[in-house]
């Protein structure tokens, strides 16, 4: 709980307008996207300017008030989850777009603009910000930074990481932190690494340097349908293998091609087992021939029907089946759990077969849709939260699923984050010399851990106790936080 | 093998004793000066997994690069950020001492880890007869986190890096990232490796992204004066064209073009240009810098090479006319001695900053200084990774 005091020195650093605390005005914030985790926050600021982030990060260090910084809201792991007695620091209003530099291929932000809005503002120059997580339209720069966002492109155009500049950040203690540079590079440590995908834990954003790159001459896809979701995914090692590095390398499941089929209408084949779309893009000439090539490689590789779309619209279309595959499968379950775990490709057909057994086991059904070029795997657990301990459940699958991808050679999150809801996982992932050095670098930047603090990485002696809690199973997750 | 070295760094961190990590020594001139016992990698050799249809390779820090592209070229892969090696073929020169290569510095003799040196008969003596034995090693590579010509159009060491294996200041050994191309599960420390120069842990493996050769090259010049080539570079980079290189030397653009047969054709019929014949010569030179510009002699009249990374639209510096440009503008290579801070009042101007990357370093160090909140982030990194400071100090910041 926030003292009174606390709340009339925060009140007068920001306009009456930009502070929340009417529990009316707070319930929009109490969960990000994974709304499965909620907490009501204490107060919400929401600052119009960087002057007003500086002086609010250095009001509450000097009370040892915590703070969550938070974006658009979009994020899938409760990493923007409200912390109790903390302040909810929301980037949103920050929304301008502050220069775009055609010549340069830059264009200069500030943390709560859209990430659409970037490639929309830098579209007139032929030019594009390309990294493209599905939450688009809504999601902001600032908490693409924070979780290192991906899409479906990044294969061929990287994560967020690759596509960013430079950072005008603030350490809780108040202090602006100039990371990157407008060159390539920068010298000593890789702190625009670092920073990206630190999941708010370090220092708050207020501006970012994007790289734009030129829009595609052209782009053009095909689908492929096979009886055999091993024959797909060897598919996509052959693609690769053949020297083609597609723009997009998506693949479904049974279950995730007839709800999105039935969605949208995509035309999708519905007698296949896996279903694989591979997208290349470039130089008019170059997608003629790496088109040939996929086509030749899809056949050699066991496809029982290959289409390659005839218009700008086929192509519009074959990709709104697999966009809007989450929705899709929404309609199939009054709730569905969305898993992020990355796997080498090669270890594809186990992990489905294993996904697979444990749906049995659980009694969940599971659709999977495939970040295939990159092994990035999005399982969705179908489950009714009205249905007592379905909720539960799901989650316990859920978490032998990012299990089963540590133990695949892969990792727990492929683009979503940690946040809350894989830290128990964590401790799977990584051994307590790595986690320590983890709590280590936290402290090189707030020492007294006062950025959303509990996040991302677990305390040692909590991955402790959660090893008990699995022996004994079944047991909630995180007994402290309400359920819905 | 690691064990060996876990002791030597556990000891030396107990008796607070510097070491100086180096591979093959073909960087010893890159950073400030640095002594201590000599921790060499070489004994950690050997890709330990290669999937070329997961475009990964996984390979001990003292791995040769050269081995490595090897087994990639036969795979029709390749590191795609194109890692310069320097030593090669203008090092040793006849009578300059390749054993001494492989020890510098000489400060301190060091007990020696089992084999860190080559074999009898299959080192020392080869490397005196074929310089190629004296060779870059991927530990290196990343830890110094250089890129050759292909960088601004592929992207860096550090974009290709998924994961490291290290073992700490402490003698701890960690591992961090993986072997997968999405993976955001705790905080990004592989990269923070790359170009830490080995202040922060001894890099003992490392997992990459690799990337298929184009199936294509062709290099093009055109004349064109400085500031029109400037102009130049950055207009295409913003079009859609297969570029993988750009440079600009004494009135002449080249610009390289890779991809499919058919781009490739199509581009160079677009840009016009000559075709330059021995191309791959030509970027080889370039990336590991044995063009005569680049002559590494300190003794010569302009024997400080700086490299001052700007943003790439900077227009001309004026800052003398022993100029190399690469990566379509972004880094001007000067042969100059004007003073240090000069330059990096030009380089900082410029949205950039100015490394004196090859001669004597100026008192605050061979890499620009940090403004004072980076600084205080810095020692506090290094402390936490290396408490004692034993590793390569000094060699980054003169300060740690």
């Amino acid at each position: 709980m926030l003292s009174p005091t606390f709340l009339s020195q925060l009140r007068k650093l920001l306009p009456d307008h930009c502070v929340l605390y009417a529990r009316e005005d707070l319930v929009p914030f109490e969960s990000d996207g994974l709304s499965a985790y909620r907490n009501t926050p204490d107060v919400v600021v929401l600052p119009e300017n960087e002057a007003q982030v500086a002086a609010v990060l250095r009001l509450c260090h000097a009370n040892r008030v915590a703070v969550v910084a938070r974006g658009a809201g979009t994020g899938l792991a409760a990493g923007a989850l409200p912390v109790d007695g903390a302040v909810l620091l929301v980037l949103a209003k920050l929304n301008r777009i502050k220069a775009i530099d055609p010549l340069a291929r830059t264009a200069v932000v500030e943390p709560g603009v859209r990430n659409l809005a970037i490639s929309e503002a830098a579209a007139p120059h032929h030019l594009y910000y390309a990294p493209d997580p599905s939450s688009q339209i809504a999601c902001s720069i600032g908490g693409n930074v924070a979780e290192n966002s991906g899409g479906v492109h990044c294969l061929k155009y990287g994560l967020t990481v690759h596509n960013i500049l430079k950072l005008r950040a603030w350490t809780i203690d108040g202090q602006l932190l100039e990371i990157g540079s407008d060159a390539l590079d920068s010298p000593g440590y890789d702190l625009l690494a670092l920073m990206t995908g630190s999941e708010g834990m370090l220092a708050v954003i207020t501006e970012v340097t994007v790289k734009l790159l030129p829009r595609p001459e052209r782009a053009q896809v095909v689908l492929a349908a096979f009886g055999d979701v091993a024959q797909a995914g060897a598919a996509v090692g052959n693609i690769i293998a053949a020297g083609v590095i597609p723009a997009g390398l998506e693949m479904m499941d049974c279950l995730a091609i007839q709800a999105a089929e039935a969605f949208v209408h995509a035309g999708y084949p519905l007698d296949c087992e896996a279903l694989l779309l591979c997208e290349v893009d470039g130089v008019n000439e170059e997608v003629s021939d790496d088109i040939l090539t996929v086509h030749d490689v899809l056949a050699a590789s066991g496809a029982t029907e290959i289409h390659t779309a005839e218009s700008e619209e086929q192509r519009l279309k074959f990709w709104a089946g697999r966009k809007a595959a989450f929705p899709a499968v929404g309609r199939l379950a009054p709730d569905y759990y969305c898993m992020d775990g990355t796997i080498p490709r090669a270890q594809l057909p186990h992990v489905l077969k294993r996904i697979g057994e444990m749906s049995a086991e659980y009694g969940l059904a599971v659709a999977n849709v495939f970040h295939a070029g990159d092994g990035n795997l999005h399982p969705l657990i179908l489950f009714d939260a009205n249905m007592p301990g379905e909720l539960e459940k799901a989650e316990t699958f859920g978490g032998k699923i990012l299990e089963l991808c540590v133990e695949a050679g892969g990792t727990i999150t492929g683009e979503h984050g940690v946040g809350l809801e894989k830290i128990r996982q964590m401790c799977t992932q990584f051994a307590p010399p790595e986690l320590a050095r983890f709590h280590d670098v936290k402290a090189a930047f707030d020492p007294d851990t006062l950025l959303n603090p509990g996040k991302a990485v677990p305390e040692l002696h909590r991955c402790a106790e959660w090893g008990a809690m699995h022996v004994h199973g079944g047991q909630l997750a995180h007994p402290e936080l309400p359920r819905f | 093998m690691l064990t060996e070295f876990v002791d030597r760094i556990r000891s030396a961190h107990a008796a607070n004793t510097p070491l100086v990590i180096q591979g093959g020594g073909s960087k010893d001139f890159y950073g400030n000066a640095h002594e201590g016992e000599v921790l060499n990698t070489r004994a950690l050799t050997g890709v330990v997994d290669y999937q070329p249809k997961e475009l990964v390779l996984t390979a001990q820090a003292g791995t040769p690069l050269a081995e490595i592209e090897a087994l990639l070229a036969e795979h029709e892969q390749m590191l795609a950020f194109e890692p310069p090696h320097f030593g090669g073929n203008q090092f040793p020169l006849a009578g300059e001492g390749a054993n001494d290569a492989l020890r510098a510095p000489k400060a301190t003799a060091s007990p020696p880890l089992p084999n860190p040196l080559p074999q009898a008969g299959e080192g020392a003596n080869d490397a005196l007869r074929a310089p190629k034995a004296i060779n870059a090693t991927l530990g290196g590579c990343i830890a110094a986190g250089l890129s050759g010509p292909r960088r601004p159009y592929a992207g860096a060491a550090r974009d290709f890096v998924l994961g490291v294996r290290i073992i700490d200041g402490t003698g701890q050994p960690l591992r961090f990232g993986g072997q997968v191309i999405k993976n955001v599960a705790g905080y990004d420390v592989s990269r923070l490796m790359v170009g830490a120069l080995g202040t922060l842990g001894l890099i003992t493996e490392v997992s990459l992204k690799v990337l298929p050769q184009p199936a294509r090259e062709t290099t093009l010049q055109f004349e064109l004066d400085e500031a029109a080539a400037i102009e130049k570079m950055n207009q295409w980079a913003g079009q859609p064209l297969p570029l993988s290189a750009t440079s600009w030397h004494a009135g002449l653009l080249t610009v390289r073009l890779s991809g499919a047969a058919s781009a490739v054709h199509a581009a160079q019929v677009r840009l016009g240009g000559e075709p330059l014949h021995d191309a791959s010569a030509f970027w080889q030179r370039l990336r590991d810098q044995t063009t005569p510009f680049f002559d590494k002699r300190p003794l010569h009249p302009e024997g400080h090479k700086w490299r001052l990374a700007v943003k790439p639209t900077t227009p001309p510096l004026k800052l003398g006319d022993a100029l190399w440009i690469e990566w379509g503008g972004a880094v001007r290579w000067l042969a100059s001695d004007l003073p240090a801070a000069m330059l990096r009042e030009a380089a900082g101007q410029a949205g950039g900053h100015a490394t004196l990357f090859r001669g004597k370093a100026p008192a605050d160090g061979a890499f620009a200084p940090l403004a004072p909140a980076l600084a205080t982030l810095h020692r506090a990194l290094k402390q936490r990774f290396d408490p004692r400071g034993i590793l390569n100090r000094g060699r980054l910041y003169p300060d740690f």
